[in-house]
């Protein structure tokens, strides 16, 4: 049977994460799926809970961002040679039913990279994320030439194609728009899915925020031209 | 005149400090050149300011000392940029060296873990 991992980037999520973590299941009928949780220098008790759940935990010793967790990620699942990689966000904002629903069509071979949008059917976003992502989705459109209905989706699945050629650059969380610039350089087939999220005042504290949008505009174009 | 000399003497400090940090190797010869050049190019400026009126005629910019506010202020953006993706890089490295750190933790962790 395939493996998959599930990464899971933890900044300070404490208050999440033991839900989060005890919703996903160790398989599904298409993998067996492991899940590491990378703390990225958290001061709260997310390692100590994400140890409690018996899971795996890398530690960043400091902050280093959304990208650099990611790329950690992607770099333990080379070295544990994983057939597929899930990221999966730890503010509880997903659904782990949404999971073989992504992986789907990386099994069947339809895919390299599935997104979850949650923006193909009606969603229950709120108006100011939905503005913030349609900007995302057109600056990643203009920047990287792929266009995509969901470019801040947290929720996403990669073959081993696609974990093993992407090359994550950014470190911060520009890496939702750097991944699309990975895709179409590798050439690699992309498809989304749509998945529903949960808006907890939680989940939108933690999420993308439209006062982040110069710095991340910032250093997508200091990244293109650099 | 008074601004003159505090000017001069000034990017006279400035190049002495190029050459001190070339010596110590801690800007690299291309650095060194495109600074010293740029402080004696400024020091011959300040020193006999009809050439900057000469080259003002050359452009068709009105006066000496506008050619160089534009240059300078162009040449500031550029620097700007040029730090802006030099402290891009510095970052990259120090999270090679923070993931470096961690994924070996791992690995020695789990070694632990099996000998038990």
């Amino acid at each position: 049977m395939s493996r998959t991992l599930i990464i899971i980037p933890a900044f300070n999520e404490a208050p999440a994460l033991g839900r989060v973590l005890a919703s996903l299941p160790k398989k599904n009928s298409f993998s067996l799926c492991d899940v590491v949780v990378i703390d990225d220098g958290s001061t709260d008790a997310t390692s100590t809970i994400a140890k409690s759940k018996n899971v795996k935990v890398i530690k960043h010793l400091i902050n280093r961002g959304l990208g650099a967790v990611l790329a950690t990620g992607f770099a333990y699942a080379r070295k544990k040679n994983y057939d597929f990689v899930i990221t999966f966000d730890a503010d509880g904002q997903h659904k782990a039913i949404d999971i073989p629903k992504i992986l789907k069509p990386l099994y069947l071979n339809k895919a390299d990279v599935v997104i979850g949008s949650r923006l193909l059917n009606q969603t229950s976003m709120p108006f100011i994320r939905k503005i913030v992502n349609y900007f995302s989705n057109i600056f990643t459109y203009i920047l990287f030439g792929i266009w995509t209905t969901d470019s801040q989706s947290g929720l996403r699945a990669f073959n081993k194609k696609a974990f093993s050629s992407i090359n994550i650059k950014t470190q911060r969380m520009e890496v939702s728009s750097e991944i699309f610039k990975e895709i179409q350089k590798n050439k690699l087939y992309l498809t989304e899915i749509s998945v529903q999220s949960i808006y907890t005042k939680y989940s939108l504290n933690k999420g993308q925020k439209i006062s982040n949008a110069p710095n991340v505009i910032w250093k997508l174009l200091l990244h293109r031209f650099s | 005149m008074l601004i003159q000399f505090i000017l001069a003497i000034f990017l006279l400090f400035a190049l002495s400090r190029v050459v001190l940090q070339v010596r110590s190797a801690k800007i690299s010869i291309g650095s060194f050149l495109f600074w010293t050049s740029l402080f004696v190019l400024a020091f011959v400026g300040v020193v006999d300011p009809k050439i900057t009126s000469f080259v003002a005629k050359y452009l068709g910019i009105g006066r000496g000392s506008d050619v160089v506010f534009y240059i300078s202020i162009v040449l500031l953006f550029y620097l700007i940029f040029r730090l802006s993706i030099t402290i891009e890089e510095v970052r990259r490295e120090i999270t090679e060296l923070v993931r470096k750190i961690a994924l070996d933790q791992k690995q020695t962790a789990s070694k632990r873990s099996k000998r038990k």
